[in-house]
């Protein structure tokens, strides 16, 4: 189950979140009231050089200060305020959503490529495995991730979604099968640039898990999808894979189609797939992966969940259904079904 | 003789009603059990081993044989086999000798260990219609892909390290040319071939019958080195270097000079009839940084063309020696659990030294793991392995492939009785008498071997498929695929997996 719906604006025009909101509620059949979530890209115009860091918090009492403390050791938080909420009838607050605009020290983090960014996945890391009654589920500089247990409608209006503008928009109604309905395991997952939604499970899970925590990441959240974060984090941005080429090692063809491709792509390939096995993923999944370049969607390499697209102007859609991608945009143009494992991309033009 | 004798462990009697005489009982026991007086067969049970030889080859099912038919008084210390044991040493003075391998009842962790099915939410996968990937590459892995884009191409800048590609993660372990019989090899090498696997030559050298199936064949490294030189390092496809052993953990080998026929001194390259034995450690060999240098040395012969292995008996701080084995540029790391079977081993090792392979694989494929190494080196496990669920649960706990020695024995026709080191095996596997070893036709054992193989290797797609799984490398150190039953927590722990229920 679990309807997933990503929309990008190639020439980076700004979309409200009041559309995405009505697609995911659309798919109300896909969900059970226990998670939902948005994560848009571009919201944050004034902190555009932070790290725009959300926390739930269980009181702003010890946790706060501990992570405040982390925070202030590894670089200098340039504003802070609790995330504007609005009660809800149907939807138990169960933390306090908070975002901190951050900025690292770069020099702490040295002999690495992209400092800033090590550093604060570090931090991501740390405060989530070390700081009892604190959880980072947002950390990427201009986006933020907004998510609860709860249905779509309520979770947008108890963060009022449609206050906020965003030339990527990624959404989630969850149907857990495998772990609680909690806040922390609603959809999206992010890390850094890369917000993951999911429909599906991982049956890799398990292999998945381990190579990422043998790279220094700690799965925290209880379920298969922040693995697909944290892969995403280190084949694309640490390992320089494009995404695409992420895509591929995650759902790579088989071997027998390996085998028959002209040479140069054969040796690549068997490459590829003997150098990230632990990170080929299994099971039925459809994911949709955003980064602030862009927006990835793909399926397990034999289709198990479904996955359309659709495509108007510059705007590209990828959702569960087709009938999500309508109701946001009924004049919407193209709309096709995309092959097993195959990497539907659409990125920004600038 | 104040010790007098202790009671046979076997009896063999014949329904003289059935029997119509016709002599195979006496022809096939290498024992001598049987034997004719007066056109009456007599039957001597003390020698019997209980190969099972003679009951299956009798036409009639006439024969009966009863294990242990008279008993001492009973006691839970001191067991008949402790007793008589001490009856033998006391008899004779020397170490206890044993084949095969551990005969103590130690529980098996493998029985306690439960894979999973997928229900509803996570469709299980047929094998039968979908495509199920159980090819697996032995050999250094890269940590990352090093390449360039050049006006949209991808030129790849890696070069990948020799690896050996199996259509199945299932291989045959090593057993030398001396300690099993010619046909016995051959079959093997036949199995490996139609299989799209490999095999072990052991440490007895390569001989000229294996020679076209080379490319199927791993060649082993042992203390002794007997029949090493280029030209056995340049057949194999891979080499191994074994430093230990699961069934003798910490001794060298020894076969005895009996067994040692024209063909087997020229293939190890030893003496006619000499005894070829290995000491305990590898003379050159002190350090993690000698053995470097032997791996080293050995790609270096080879032209780096060919994966080198280094096999160690599973013990307590295998993890950490495993890991120096990784470090030592060595491909692949083979641990032997100490249910491991031998040729011959004193009994007091092979039951009760080492740990056993579940517990080593998880712990090797932790420590690597948590080094960040784990994916750049292979886990080959073997000792032990009784069927495609212990393969399965091997690959779940971090294998990435298995050797087998016992069960493709059976599959040759080995009844594990225990008796190898004695050099009659009945079925022509674990001895060199001519008359014994042409009681396998090669053609005929590989078939069954490779049926061995191809049955497991359709169950584990099928146990792959019931997880939710189509390609081993998502299996490979999935612990979430399994749960422990009637496990305690420290062992838990250890193979990093749940409870049942959990
Ligand atoms: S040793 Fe084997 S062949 Fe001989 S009597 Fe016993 S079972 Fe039969
Ligand atoms: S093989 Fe069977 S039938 Fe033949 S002599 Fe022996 S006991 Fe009798």
């Amino acid at each position: 189950m679990c309807g997933i719906i990503g929309v990008i604006d190639r020439t980076m025009a700004r979309m409200d979140g009041s559309s995405i909101k009505k697609a995911l509620s659309l798919m109300d059949e896909r969900g059970s009231g226990e998670g939902a979530g948005y994560v848009a890209y571009g919201i944050y115009p004034d902190y555009s050089d932070c790290y725009a860091i959300h926390v739930f918090f269980d009181n702003l009492l010890e946790p706060k200060t501990n992570v405040d403390r982390i925070l202030q050791k590894w670089g200098r938080i340039v504003y802070q305020e609790e995330i504007p909420t609005y009660e809800q009838p149907n939807l138990k607050r169960e933390h306090i959503p908070w975002r901190y605009f951050f900025k690292p020290y770069t020099d702490l983090m040295v002999g690495t490529t992209n400092p800033d960014d090590d550093n604060v996945k570090r931090l991501v890391m740390t405060i989530n495995s070390t700081v009892e009654g604190a959880l980072v589920f947002s950390s990427g500089i201009n986006l933020g991730v907004f998510k609860a247990s709860g249905w779509p409608e309520d979770v947008a209006n108890f963060y009022r979604i449609e206050d906020y503008k965003g030339y990527i928009w990624l959404a989630h109604n969850r149907y857990p099968t495998n772990t609680s309905g909690w806040w922390g395991g609603a959809h999206p997952f992010n890390l850094l640039d890369w917000s993951v939604v999911h429909n599906g499970e991982i049956t890799s899970y398990g292999t998945n898990r381990r190579y990422v925590e043998s790279h220094g990441y700690q799965c925290t959240m209880s379920t298969d999808t922040e693995v697909v974060a944290y892969l995403f984090d280190l084949i694309g941005r640490r390992h320089g894979l494009p995404s695409d080429m992420v895509v591929e090692a995650l759902a790579p063809p088989f071997w027998d189609e390996i085998d028959e491709m002209p040479e140069k792509q054969e040796e690549f390939m068997r490459a590829l797939r003997l150098t990230y096995g632990p990170a080929l993923m299994n099971g039925p999944f459809a994911i949709v992966i955003a980064t602030k370049d862009g927006i990835v969607g793909f399926t397990d390499r034999i289709k198990l969940r479904p996955l359309v697209v659709g495509e108007n102007d510059s705007k590209l859609y990828i959702s569960s259904e087709e009938a999500a991608i309508r109701i946001m945009d009924p004049d919407v143009e193209r709309i096709y079904m995309p092959r097993a494992g195959e990497p539907v991309i659409g990125r920004v033009t600038q | 003789m104040s010790l007098g004798s202790v009671p046979l462990k076997y009896k063999i009697s014949i329904d003289r009603d059935q029997c119509m005489k016709c002599m195979r009982c006496v022809d096939n026991c290498s024992y001598g059990v049987y034997r004719i007086e007066d056109d009456k067969i007599i039957i001597d049970s003390r020698k019997c081993t209980a190969c099972h030889r003679c009951i299956s080859m009798c036409p009639r099912d006439a024969i009966m044989l009863q294990e242990r038919p008279v008993d001492y008084r009973s006691h839970p210390l001191w067991t008949t086999e402790a007793r008589e044991d001490v009856i033998n040493q006391a008899r004779s003075g020397k170490i206890i000798l044993s084949g095969m391998g551990n005969a103590v009842d130690y529980p098996i962790i493998f029985d306690r260990l439960v894979l999973d099915a997928c229900q509803v939410t996570n469709p299980s996968i047929d094998p039968l219609r979908e495509p199920m990937e159980l090819r697996t590459y032995i050999g250094k892995k890269p940590e990352k892909l090093d390449f360039t884009m050049k006006d949209g191409d991808v030129e790849l800048n890696t070069k990948l390290a020799p690896n050996l590609k199996l259509d199945t993660p299932i291989m045959i372990g090593h057993m030398s040319y001396g300690a099993i019989s010619l046909n016995a090899q051959l079959s093997l090498a036949k199995a490996v071939a139609k299989t799209g696997t490999f095999m072990g030559t052991g440490e007895g050298g390569m001989h000229e019958a294996i020679y076209p199936y080379q490319d199927h064949s791993i060649v082993q490294i042992a203390s002794g080195r007997f029949g090493v030189d280029i030209d056995y390092l340049e057949r194999g496809a891979a080499i191994e270097i074994k430093v230990g052993q699961g069934a003798k953990p910490g001794i060298g080998g020894h076969l005895p000079g009996e067994k040692v026929c024209a063909d087997v001194s020229c293939t190890r390259m030893i003496p006619l009839g000499s005894d070829a034995i290995s000491p305990a450690p590898h003379h050159d060999i002190y350090s993690i940084e000698d053995l470097a240098q032997l791996v080293r040395s050995l790609k270096e012969a080879t032209n780096w063309e060919k994966p080198v292995f280094v096999k160690i008996a599973a013990v307590h701080n295998v993890a950490a020696i495993a890991a120096g084995i990784a470090r030592s540029s060595a491909d692949a790391v083979v641990i032997d659990g100490f249910k491991g079977g031998t040729g011959a081993a004193p009994k007091v090792f092979r039951d009760n030294v080492g740990i056993p392979i579940e517990a080593a694989i998880a712990a090797v494929d932790q420590k690597l793991n948590d080094q960040g190494i784990r994916n750049e080196v292979s886990i080959i496990a073997s000792g032990g392995l009784r069927n495609s669920a212990d393969l399965a649960k091997s690959i779940a706990l971090g294998a990435d492939a298995v050797y087998i020695g016992t069960a493709s024995l059976i599959a040759l026709g080995c009844r594990v009785c225990g008796s190898c080191y004695r050099g009659l095996c009945p079925w022509g596997i674990a001895t060199q008498r001519p008359e014994l070893v042409e009681r396998i036709d090669s053609d005929v054992g590989s078939e069954n071997v490779a049926n061995l193989i191809r049955g497991w290797t359709l169950e584990l797609s099928e146990l792959m498929g019931a997880a939710g799984l189509n390609s081993i490398e998502s299996l490979r150190g999935n612990r979430e695929r399994l749960r422990g039953y009637m496990l305690d927590e420290g062992l838990l722990d250890v193979l990093k997996i749940e409870s049942v229920g959990a």
